[in-house]
This record gives structure tokens, C-alpha cells and sequence, in this order.
């Protein structure tokens, strides 16, 4: 639960979340099958005889899957279940070929586990209940066909990792952190390639009110919320709504809601009846699961840097502020991106400020990662090495960014030709600010009369007569200097 | 345990057979004179016992085989779907799914 | 000179060999009897493609690459798909369905590239997707029993013993779930064996009870038996997750091996007042020459024999109700012509497709698997599974092989128990322990009982005991002659 216990009511009414997430895995192959799972083949060409169901065929089970499962279950630290069985979920649909989903129901691979992140500067924690092993089902089409939906099967049999949360969740603005936190994990550690578009991590939440202290309330299921600007919109109009329908005097309904970005509503999905009896039973075709500790081990000892372990070296070993640390662990590009800096000029503060600023400026302006970035952590560093030795001012690193953004190039160079050089030698520096100085005489007057701000109608023109390459720090030190004597 | 018409109606949607009303009352009378010889089954005191879903493991451990991580099955759509009802463009054709 | 369909796989394979008689030469004989069949124990033939499965296996013979068995013709019990014949699993939800992969087994006994060589006749008729014992739920015909045909050949395996009986091969494929090779083997006179559960690949064999399914051979001889049983069996671990990762054996090496000293439990509860009195005859001489081998006789008792009944028609039907959920009419199978929408697609399509027996047992594990009745049906009769099993082991401290009857009676009369489901179920008494239990059990001709017809001995072995098993058999063979004789007096 959260360290700094906020209530957050909305009309009065306590807002209960509970997260359901399907992060498809990033194996070469299907979860019980050696088809190929690349995005946007052409149907039914990626769905073989054991994904299309034909009579005979039998599921055997991928071992990249159980490696990524644990290597999820270890990054959220979660219990790794020493046995866990695949169950039958049995129901009709036309895009579930075998009639059933192979599932885990009663022990899952993945047990218990936490996600934390910040909203805003509170920390949260979200407790996972489980995560479990399961095939994804293929696709449904429906323009292109009056009266009919045509099925394609490329997509069954795909990997899917599905990551169930405690009832934690008390506003939109948490969900929408926490379903990012938790992209950012199965990202990061690489078991998912997260792209949302393409149905690699879809999101379902559980929403219900209750006043404080009454008992949790029915709750109502959205599904497939796939951006997170959609996630908060949807959540925040079933919360209004549910309110609205208590206070009118109805009881709410449990139901599976539909988001529609279109109208900003949700709404209710046509009612299966005997939706919720799947009879599950362990599939007899699929041994139980067995994971030895030292497999576990293995994983353990292979697994890269999390990001939150990463932010609190950096927090330790750089002395950022925790937001810092925080924000360059957004990604692991970035975060090796910064480090690479940091090391290579010392100045990790100044990293940090560049790449949360202009960096990440440009790269949200043309949409692209910062594995695209025109200027490599390399440069950026030397850059900022010439900041740090007052070869440049900030200023004039300014126009030096932009060049290296826009025409590439060596920084030095970049310097020279653009004659950016700051003016370091003291002694012409005074000569300036004396000439300024006997060239407005009313500023002085006013200075010394006990008016501070008339200092900028001297640091203009100074800055103006050493065409900019006076160094600001230098020109307020000896100005005051000559002010003051 | 008796099962009643309901019963035969629930699990037949469920099972999705369409059984006409004669079949049904059949199905259910059939069925609930199998389920009289179940009921000895049912008093069998089996407190402590795991169930035995792959029998070899009265005998010896079971686990779940695991295959290396690749995708070599081929591209065969066009044999794969030669028995099916519908196709068009590739795609199996079904009346349409509502959601 | 002895008929082509007089000789044993073992002398068939001998022949062909030898080059004393080519492939399609032997493939021809028994097509031709084959065609000309009245039994209805084959749903497909096909010359065109048997032919050509002979040519392949003479010129593997004349190479000298030729597995053990070339060109020896064999059937298949229409259960394990084939590329080359239609597969229905004797169901108009598959009528005319063509798969495109082989079964392992299949590809294990034919002439593809490592298999043993034997040639397809075709395909084998069989209760509706192995879901009975008299082959009467097939949908599309029934078998009639060689020995008199008006009775029923057994099932599930009907087609395949039927055909063995009347020699229209000298061997088949069959599957077993509850005893559907034992039975039908013990109703037409014949020998079958089904193994330790796992040693056969079940991936293209159509699932009906996945944790019982089992594949084997049915021939004339334990020693045939044998033969084909080695050529089906060994790990499949590509595509088989239940398939058990132990060598391939050759099942006929202690054929002859003396049965000095062999303990045989008799369990108590297989001699109760419900066994035919012709049939216990049969049974307690073909004892007497076991014990006249050598052999000791010891009592033993499995003491859940009575419930295996309501545990296995509870588990099996509950795999099979989610086994047969893919026959939807949407990717392959029947697709009624009738409909309003998807869910009325679904529900006419099944009920079409399928025979009462199916659609029964389907209903059955809906409703034990359904919200609130799993734990009293289904993981109950898990249980006391492990219960039977652990009672064999316990058997197995104080005997070598358990021996009794197949079933309480010889083949019943065709339609006399067809509108009696639970008369069917009661008559599985005898085969159904072993096969809850995953244990290798066997049929070897013990005789006749009632209306001469004939009686299995069954023998039923501790897990991975196949070959002392198809000793026992052997020997009892070396001694009688039940299992020469054939349908019509000859021999």
C-alpha cells in the first residue's frame, strides 16, 4: 500500500482499480507450437496444424516462455512456483481454434510480487497477485464481409504473459502510472516489445466505487484499453458513470465494458450467458511445469539492471535527485545514454539536465527513441566538457546542440567555426566594461543609488560590445567589482 | 445427485448442441441412470489422496518437456485449410461475431 | 502352399525379404479381399494409393533399404489420420475430412522414409470417435463379427479386429481407452496388446481421453503383436508432451522365454457371479496350461475394481467433452447448411455432426467439469484413480502379471444393448482398471464360451512390462491353437 496514504474521493466515492495485463512475449515461436509469431503476416499463414486445431494435434511447450515468465517474476519480486500446471479454459468463440484456451488457473507460474512508481512525488506500490503463462486467440475481420467475420489464426497460440494486480489502484492517474511503470518493466528486462498498437501489451481494468469504509463495490471490467491517454479518459467516464447509476438508486451490474474513443464513453458488451463457467480442468496433455531453483538461479544471475535498482545507483553514485535518477531510468537507452555521458565528461548533473531537456525536447518533436538520436552520448559529453572547462557559455552550447542536431559534426570544430569561444582573457573584458561604463553613466549613478536592476541595462550592452563570447559569470564578477570599488 | 430438464438446457447451451426436446428428455433420463452407479463413487473417502492426472506418475516424477525457442513450421495454409467449410482470402469465413 | 492371407506378418515379412513374393503382389491379394468384404469393417480403400505404397516398399526391398515389416499390408483404425485417406473417426462430423500431416504412428509403420515398411489397405471402421464397444456408434455402418454376424465385433476397435479375424489383413492398428483393443481383440478371437500409456505416440491419433488414449497393434499372433508393437512405440518428444521419453524396444526378444516360476495374480473381484459361465471355462483352462508352464498361480485382490466403472466415465467423457470443442464447423468438419448465426451455426453443426453416444458423453463431462460439481465428480474420480493404481501396485509386490477375463461375456448380439448405455459401460468392468492405471494389458485367444464364440484371456502387466507380457501370450500360443483357427472351421 502506499507510504503516503492520500484519499482521493471523487463526488465522495472511493475509486477501487484492479489491473489485468497481457504482455505477448517475445519468443521466436508460439507458446505450444514452432509457427512464427511476426506482427501483420498474411492470414492463416502463421497458424499451423497444431494452431488451427486439426484433429490429432498436441501442444508442446516453448522454453523461451517460461524463461521470460521468470525473468518477470523476478524483476517484480514475485515467488517462482517450483510446479505450476496449465489448465483448460474451455469456451466457444471462432477465434479460439481448440475450443479452449490453455491457461493456468490454480497455480501460476509467477506468484505475489509488487510494482512501485511515482505519481507525481508520492511513491506507490502496487501488490501482484500472479502472473500466468497462456496462448493468445487469433483474430476476428469484420469490413470487408457482410454478415460475416472472417478468422484469422496467425495470432493464436502467440505467447501471452498474463499479470494480475491487487484491487491497489485508487485513481485513473495511478493506473495510468502503474500500467506505464509496468511497461516500462517487461520492456526493459525484454520479454515484451511493448508495442501497444499492435496488441503486444493490452490492458483491462477493473473498476469499481464504494464510500470509504463500506465494502468493495461490483465492479465492471474494461477491456483492451491500448493507449494510456485512452486508459485515464475511460476509467475517469466508468467512475462518473457509476456514480451517477448509485446515486439515481441502481445497483450496478457486473458487466465487460468496451471503451469508445470515439464518444469517450464506455459501454457495455452484448452479455454471454454462462460467460463464467469455463470448467476449468488441468490439461491432460501438458505434465506440470517444473522450475529447479537452479534454472532460477541461472535467471537470476543473467538478468539486467532494473530500473529502479538503476535510478538508485544513479541516486548513489552520481548524486542526482531521485526525479532525475527517476526520469533517465524511463528507458534503457536512455539510461545507458546518460551513463555513457556522465562517464565520458564527469558532469552528471549537467547530463541530466541536457538530456531531460533538450534531448528529450527534439526527440519528442520528431517522434523518434533516443536510440535515433543525431547526437551520441559522445558527443553530448564533450559538449558539456566545454561548458564545464568555460570554453563555451551556456548560451552558445545552445547554437553548438543545434548544430550537431541538425548537421552532425565534431564539437571543437563546431565551436571555432561558429567562433563561439568564450571571451575568457580578463583583461579585455575590462577594457569593455570600462568603455560601457563611461558610456552610461546614468546605470551607475542608479546602481549605486541602491538600485540593483539597473545592472542589466550594463550587462547587455557589455555582452553586446564582446559579441556574446563574454563569459556571463566573469562579466557579473568584475562589473561588481569596478561597481562596488 | 439428479439432473433436471434446466440442467440438460445449461450444459447443452454450454456444450453448444442443439438438442430437440425429445432428444433431451432421452439425454436426461440416460444420463441421470449413469449417474445413480456414480453415486457409490461419490462416498468413497479419499481424504489425503492427490488426484493421478498422468498415470506414469504412480511410478515416477512427470514434468512438462520444454522445446528450444524456434520457429521452423512452414508456411502451409493451403493444405491446412482444404477441408475448410468457408475460406475466403485466407481467412475462415463464420456468421458474423457480435461483441 | 499356404494362402497369402493365411501367413502371419512375421512369415509375410520373412517372404518379402526374401523377394519369394513382391509387395504389390501381397498388397493386390489382400485388396482384393479387402473390396470384396461384406462385414463392413473398412470405411475407406483406396488401390490407387495402396498400390502405390507397394511400389515404394519393392523398391525398398530390392535396395535393401526396407524396414523390418516391408510390405507387409496392415490397416488402420480410422482414429489416426492419414494424408492418403479420408480420417472421419467413424463420425459424419468428419465425413470426407483429408488431413495434411501423417499420425507418428502411421508415419512409424508405413513406408516413409525410417518407418517399418508395412502397406495401407485403409481405413478401419470404429465406434463414433472411439466412444463405445460394439462398434454400433459408428455413423456410418456396423461391423458384424466373422465369427457370427449377427453379433457385434467389440469396440472401439470393431473394424480392426473384424478384419483381422477374417483375414482381410494380417494386422491393424487399433486404440484403446478403456479396453477398445482388448475387448474387441477378445471378441473376434484375435490378439491385441495396448502398452505402458506413453510409449505411443498419441500426436495424430484424435483425441478422445487424452490421459488414457493409447495406440497398439492387433494381429493373429503375440508375436505379430510384437513386431508391430516395437515398429509404433518410442518417444515422440517433439509433438508429444505425454509421450515418454524411454528407448524403442524390441518386444519380441523374450518371446520364448521359459515362464518357470512366473507368478500370475488372479484378482478375485475379475471371478464374481457376473462372468459367463463359458467364458470362465476358457479362462481357468487357459490358466491351467500356465500353470502346466510353469507357472504359479496366486490370488489377488483390486479391490476398486467396481468403482473403475463410474471413474472412468466420469474422467473419460470430461476429456473428451473439451477434446471434441474443436469440431466447431468453422476450420474443418461438418458445417450444417441451417442456421440463423453463429451460436445456431455451432449448435446445429455439432448436433448434426455427432451420434447420441458422443453427444452423451459429452454432456456427461460438461456437466462434471460445470461450476460446483468438479470437485465432487471430477477430482473425486481423480482420486480413486490414484487409488486403482496404487491397489496394482500393491498386486505387483506378490505377482509378475495379473490374469482374468477381458470382459463378462462373449459378444453380445447386434442391437441387444444399443438402446442400453449403461449396460455398455457395465461390461467395460474388466479392462477399464488397467487402463485408469496407464498399465500395459493384453487380449490372447483363450478358447470359446457361449455359442462358440470366441474368449480373451487378458493379461495386464506392471508399467514398461510389454515384452513379458507378449511372453506369457506366446507361450500360452505355443501350447493351443485358439489362436489359428478362424471363422468357418478351417484353420
Amino acid at each position: 500500500m502506499s507510504t503516503k496514504q492520500k484519499t482521493l474521493l471523487v463526488q465522495g466515492y472511493e475509486v477501487v482499480i484492479g489491473f489485468e495485463t497481457h504482455a505477448q512475449l517475445s519468443t521466436q515461436s508460439k507458446i505450444f507450437s514452432r509457427a512464427p509469431i511476426a506482427f501483420g503476416a498474411e492470414p492463416n499463414t502463421q497458424a499451423c496444424a497444431v494452431d488451427l486445431a486439426l484433429p490429432g494435434t498436441l501442444p508442446v511447450m516453448n522454453k523461451g516462455a517460461v524463461a521470460r515468465a521468470i525473468e518477470f517474476g523476478l524483476a517484480v519480486g514475485s515467488h517462482i512456483a517450483e510446479e505450476s500446471i496449465f489448465a483448460r479454459k474451455n469456451y466457444f468463440y471462432p477465434d479460439l481454434p481448440k475450443g479452449y484456451q490453455i491457461s493456468q488457473f490454480e497455480i501460476p507460474v509467477v506468484q505475489g510480487g509488487e510494482v512501485s512508481f511515482f505519481v507525481g512525488d508520492e511513491k506507490k506500490t502496487v501488490r501482484l497477485v500472479r502472473a500466468h503463462l497462456e496462448e493468445d486467440a487469433g483474430k476476428s475481420l469484420h469490413e470487408d464481409f457482410i454478415g460475416q467475420s472472417g478468422i484469422d489464426l496467425n495470432r493464436a497460440g502467440t505467447p501471452l504473459l498474463e499479470i494480475v494486480t491487487e484491487p491497489d489502484i485508487r485513481s485513473s492517474e495511478e493506473a495510468v502510472a502503474y500500467a506505464k511503470e509496468l511497461h516500462k518493466i517487461v520492456t526493459w528486462i525484454g520479454i515484451c516489445d511493448g508495442n501497444m498498437q499492435e496488441g503486444s501489451f493490452r490492458c483491462d481494468a477493473n473498476v469499481s466505487v464504494r464510500k470509504p469504509g463500506a465494502p468493495l463495490g461490483t465492479r465492471r471490467e474494461i477491456k483492451n484499453l491500448n493507449s494510456f491517454k485512452f486508459m485515464q479518459q475511460a476509467i475517469d467516464f466508468e467512475v462518473r458513470w457509476q456514480i451517477e447509476q448509485i446515486e439515481d438508486g441502481f445497483e450496478i451490474q457486473q458487466a465487460t465494458v468496451l471503451f469508445d474513443p470515439d464518444t469517450g464513453e464506455t459501454r457495455a458488451m452484448r452479455t454471454k450467458e454462462d460467460a463464467a463457467d469455463y470448467r476449468y480442468f488441468p490439461d491432460p496433455d501438458l505434465p506440470p511445469l517444473v522450475i529447479g531453483r537452479d534454472w532460477v538461479a541461472r535467471v537470476q544471475a543473467e538478468m539486467t539492471e532494473l530500473p529502479r535498482v538503476m535510478a538508485a545507483r544513479f541516486v548513489a553514485d552520481y548524486g542526482l535527485p531521485e526525479y532525475d535518477a527517476t526520469t533517465l531510468t524511463q528507458s534503457k537507452a536512455m539510461a545507458a545514454y546518460f551513463e555513457a555521458a556522465a562517464k565520458a565528461c564527469g558532469q552528471a548533473k549537467l547530463v541530466s539536465n541536457w538530456v531531460m531537456g533538450e534531448v528529450s525536447r527534439r526527440l519528442n518533436a520528431s517522434e523518434v527513441g533516443i536510440e535515433q538520436a543525431p547526437v551520441s552520448a559522445a558527443q553530448l559529453a564533450a559538449m558539456i566538457g566545454r561548458i564545464a572547462d568555460s570554453t563555451i557559455s551556456n548560451s552558445a552550447a545552445k547554437q553548438v546542440f543545434d548544430a550537431l542536431w541538425t548537421e552532425g559534426g565534431d564539437v571543437d570544430a563546431i565551436i571555432e567555426a561558429k567562433g563561439l569561444k568564450q571571451m575568457n582573457d580578463t583583461g579585455a573584458l575590462e577594457a569593455i566594461i570600462d568603455e560601457v561604463l563611461a558610456a552610461n553613466p546614468k546605470n551607475v549613478e542608479e546602481f549605486r543609488a541602491g538600485n540593483g536592476k539597473a545592472l542589466n541595462g550594463l550587462v547587455g550592452p557589455i555582452m553586446k560590445a564582446s559579441k556574446g563570447k563574454a563569459n556571463p559569470a566573469q562579466v557579473n564578477e568584475l562589473l561588481l567589482k569596478k561597481l562596488q570599488a | 445427485m439428479s439432473l433436471t430438464a434446466q440442467d440438460i438446457d445449461r450444459i447443452a447451451n454450454l456444450a453448444r448442441l442443439e438438442l430437440p426436446p425429445e432428444e433431451g428428455q432421452r439425454m436426461l433420463d440416460q444420463i441421470n441412470g449413469f449417474f445413480t452407479i456414480v453415486e457409490a463413487m461419490r462416498a468413497v473417502d479419499t481424504a489425503g489422496v492427490q488426484p493421478l492426472p498422468h498415470p506414469i506418475a504412480t511410478i515416477q516424477e512427470v514434468a512438462l518437456r520444454l522445446r528450444d525457442d524456434l520457429a521452423s513450421e512452414p508456411n502451409q495454409r493451403e493444405a491446412n485449410q482444404q477441408s475448410a467449410p468457408a475460406v475466403e482470402r485466407g481467412l475462415f469465413l463464420v456468421p458474423k461475431v457480435i461483441e | 502352399m499356404t494362402a497369402l492371407h493365411d501367413l502371419t506378418v512375421a512369415a509375410l515379412a520373412a517372404d518379402l525379404r526374401a523377394q519369394k513374393v513382391s509387395a504389390t503382389e501381397v498388397a493386390q491379394h489382400f485388396l482384393a479381399r479387402s473390396l470384396a468384404d461384406t462385414s463392413g469393417s473398412f470405411l475407406s480403400l483406396n488401390a490407387e494409393a495402396t498400390l502405390a505404397q507397394a511400389k515404394v516398399a519393392d523398391a525398398q526391398l530390392a535396395a535393401g533399404t526396407a524396414g523390418p515389416l516391408a510390405g507387409v499390408p496392415m490397416a488402420h483404425k480410422d482414429i489416426f489420420v492419414t494424408t492418403d485417406f479420408p480420417t472421419t473417426a467413424g463420425s459424419k462430423m468428419l465425413e470426407g475430412y483429408r488431413s495434411p500431416f501423417d499420425a507418428t504412428v502411421v508415419r512409424k509403420l508405413g513406408v516413409q522414409e525410417g518407418g517399418a515398411g508395412m502397406v495401407n489397405v485403409g481405413k478401419l471402421n470404429c465406434d463414433e470417435f472411439a466412444m463405445g464397444s460394439s462398434n454400433e456408434n459408428s455413423a456410418y455402418k456396423s461391423v458384424t463379427n466373422p465369427w457370427d454376424t449377427a453379433r457385434v465385433p467389440g469396440g472401439s476397435s470393431g473394424g480392426s479386429a473384424a478384419a483381422v479375424a477374417a483375414r482381410l489383413v494380417p494386422a491393424a492398428t487399433g486404440t484403446d481407452t478403456g479396453g477398445s483393443i482388448r475387448q474387441p481383440a477378445s471378441f473376434c478371437g484375435i490378439t491385441g496388446i495396448k502398452p505402458t500409456y506413453g510409449r505411443a505416440s498419441r500426436y495424430g491419433m484424435i483425441a478422445y481421453a487424452s490421459s488414457l488414449d493409447q495406440a497398439g497393434p492387433m494381429a493373429r499372433t503375440a508375436e505379430d503383436c510384437a513386431l508391430m508393437l516395437s515398429a509404433m512405440c518410442g518417444p515422440d518428444l517433439d509433438r508429444d508432451s505425454t509421450s515418454l521419453d524411454v528407448p524403442a524396444e524390441n518386444f519380441a526378444r523374450d518371446l520364448n522365454a521359459s515362464l518357470d516360476g512366473l507368478r500370475i495374480g488372479i484378482p478375485q473381484e475379475f471371478f464374481g457371479e457376473g462372468l459367463a459361465p463359458g467364458v470362465r471355462a476358457a479362462v481357468d483352462a487357459a490358466l491351467k496350461e500356465y500353470e502346466k508352464l510353469g507357472a504359479k498361480l496366486v490370488s489377488i485382490s483390486l479391490p476398486r475394481t467396481e468403482l473403475s466403472i463410474p471413474v472412468y466415465y466420469i474422467i473419460a467423457p470430461a476429456e473428451a467433452s473439451s477434446n471434441l470443442s474443436r469440431f466447431d464447423g468453422v476450420k474443418f468438419g461438418h458445417r450444417s447448411k441451417d442456421y440463423t448465426d453463429l451460436v445456431s451455426m455451432y449448435k446445429r453443426s455439432r448436433a448434426e455432426g455427432f451420434g447420441e453416444e458422443v453427444k452423451r458423453r459429452i454432456m456427461t463431462g460438461a456437466y462434471v467439469l460445470s461450476h460446483g460439481y468438479y470437485d465432487a465428480y471430477y477430482l473425486q474420480a481423480q482420486k480413486i484413480r490414484r487409488m486403482i493404481a496404487d491397489d496394482f501396485q500393491q498386486a505387483f509386490k506378490v505377482c509378475d502379471v495379473i490374469a482374468g477375463p477381458v470382459a463378462p461375456t462373449v459378444a453380445w448380439k447386434l442391437g441387444e444393448k444399443a438402446d442400453d448405455p449403461v449396460a455398455n459401460y457395465l461390461a467395460d468392468i474388466f479392462t477399464l482398471p488397467a487402463s485408469l492405471a496407464g498399465l500395459p494389458g493384453m487380449s490372447v485367444p483363450a478358447g470359446f464360451g457361449e455359442e462358440g464364440m470366441p474368449v480373451g484371456l487378458q493379461l495386464i502387466g506392471n508399467y514398461f512390462k510389454e515384452a513379458q507380457l507378449l511372453n506369457a501370450a506366446h507361450r500360452l500360443q505355443q501350447a493351443t491353437d485358439f489362436h489359428l483357427r478362424q471363422p468357418g472351421g478351417a484353420s
